[in-house]
């Protein structure tokens, strides 16, 4: 399952912080993957539905999207792990648009 | 209350003792050793209902005091020296994660050369690790400090980790008469610890986060804000401890004789109680000599400290410590305080003390004559040769 991506309480002064570490969970602030200069494109006619990539990312942003998958491209860092796991041939790292 | 002919480290064991924490972890090291004996002996015998975990370091023994402060209990460890040192990662975890840990610092040298005695390098180098710390003068203050930190580091505005220390061997090892509180006196001090963020199955949240470059620096205002604001926790403490057991403090600082003082010696720990001899022993040889005993390096008394000097010919700081080419942080500090509050009489530095090495009142007696004689800079106790 995806983690929810709200925008953060506002902060605006320090009062509007918790005291100390300690805050409700299940919080991504801000997308994170501004560095990726390869994207996985998912050919989902190629797709048999085995999750090996699911299972190998190392950032859980592959998400089953009915009998095949999809990237959550707000995450994924472009390291292409699911490319060379992927037997299919389904997954192609694809240049980032600049 | 009973008295009681007790070393620092027992006395210190008492206070935890009282103030009831429910896990202690622990290393032994000298001189800290018997300090985390004594309250394994009475977790072992039942008159502490507390969790003994043996840690197999320091880094593990103040690791495993942040989980069980984050679990929402109250926690103490105590070390010195090579495992403050060795533990040092996780004080700013525990200062940023805001968890109210309780230590005692057995205040010694540090390698090398190798030496077990007792100085303050050790407390000094960690003061911008986000802790609270008090410095004892005797084995009482030590008892009372036990309890009273508990207070100070678990009061909602704090909710910040405290080093009590005591100087290694003349206050860990020095035997004494002490008034050990009762329990029910004690209970009626120190309300039960609650926590301000802690793991809560009904109330999930997320302990020990991550914050980035937009959000970090509220965290550190806000810790720096919470030292700060310590002040009133422990005026409110020491104004409860004297209500109830009889024993008065006086805050950051305490002066000695500095009203109408001209040369004020600065100074902290156990060697205050020889420079009030000596001031007194100055005073009868025309020098008008005043001593200023810091309590609490952090919260730094400057406001304190430069009132206290205001009216005085010249300032002097005598430390266990001294920074490589530089000074004693103790005196850098007070530097920044006098330096803001406009303050620009001459000013020295005297390490003494280091690795345990002796310090004689004749040897403060010379530091006021020199004080009186317009002396100043970084100069070495025993060591005649001036530092350019």
């Amino acid at each position: 399952m995806r983690p929810r991506l709200v925008d953060p309480p506002k902060f605006g002064s320090p009062d509007d912080y918790p005291e100390g570490t300690s805050f409700e969970a299940g919080h991504l602030t801000a997308v994170n993957s501004g560095w990726r200069r390869v994207r996985p494109e998912i050919d989902g006619g190629r797709c048999t539905g085995c999750l090996l990539c699911y299972l190998h990312c190392p950032d859980g942003t592959i998400i089953r999207n009915g009998r095949t998958v999809a990237v959550d491209y707000d995450f994924c860092k472009g390291c292409g792990i699911c490319a060379k796991m992927c037997k299919a041939g389904a997954i192609k790292m694809e240049k980032e648009h600049a | 209350m009973t008295r009681e002919f007790i070393s620092g480290n027992d006395a210190l064991a008492q206070g935890v003792r009282l103030a009831s924490p429910k896990v202690i972890s622990a290393y032994p090291i000298t001189p800290q050793t018997t300090v985390v004996e004594r309250l394994s002996e009475m977790v072992g015998d039942g008159s502490l209902d507390a969790e003994f975990i043996h840690v197999e370091s320091e880094h593990s023994a103040l690791s495993c005091a942040i989980g069980a402060s984050a679990a929402g209990v109250r926690t103490f460890t105590a070390t010195s020296s090579q495992g403050l040192l060795y533990m040092a990662e996780c004080l700013p975890y525990a200062a940023g994660g805001r968890f109210p840990i309780v230590m005692m610092n057995a205040n010694r040298s540090v390698a090398l050369p190798w030496n077990i005695y007792g100085d303050q390098r050790d407390s000094l180098l960690l003061l911008d690790s986000g802790w609270m710390q008090a410095y004892a003068q005797d084995a009482q203050e030590g008892l009372d400090l036990a309890l009273m930190s508990y207070r100070i580091a678990e009061d909602p505005e704090v909710s910040t980790p405290f080093m009590i220390n005591l100087d290694g061997f003349r206050l860990t090892h020095t035997y004494e008469v002490v008034e050990v509180p009762d329990k029910e006196s004690a209970d009626r001090f120190l309300p039960p610890f609650r926590p301000i963020g802690s793991i809560d199955f009904k109330d999930p949240q997320n302990i020990g986060f991550s914050a980035g470059p937009e959000h970090n620096v509220f965290f550190k205002y806000k810790a720096h804000r919470a030292v700060l604001r310590s002040r009133s926790a422990i005026a409110g403490s020491e104004k409860a401890f004297s209500d109830i057991f009889g024993r008065e403090y006086t805050g950051l600082i305490e002066e000695y004789r500095c009203e109408d003082a001209d040369h004020i010696l600065i100074t902290l720990g156990s060697a205050s109680g020889l420079c009030r001899h000596a001031a007194d022993a100055a005073r009868s040889e025309g020098i008008r000599a005043g001593v200023l005993r810091i309590r609490y390096m952090r919260p730094f008394p400057a406001e304190e400290i430069a009132a206290a000097v205001s009216g005085a010919k010249s300032v002097s700081v005598l430390e266990a410590d001294v920074s490589f080419g530089g000074s004693g942080a103790v005196f850098s500090n007070v530097g920044a305080a006098l330096f803001s509050a406009g303050l620009s009489m001459p000013s020295s530095n005297y390490i003494g003390g280091l690795g345990g090495r002796r310090i004689s009142q004749g040897d403060v007696r010379r530091i006021f004559s020199d004080m009186a004689a317009g002396k100043t800079g970084v100069r070495f106790i025993g060591i005649e040769e001036g530092l350019q």
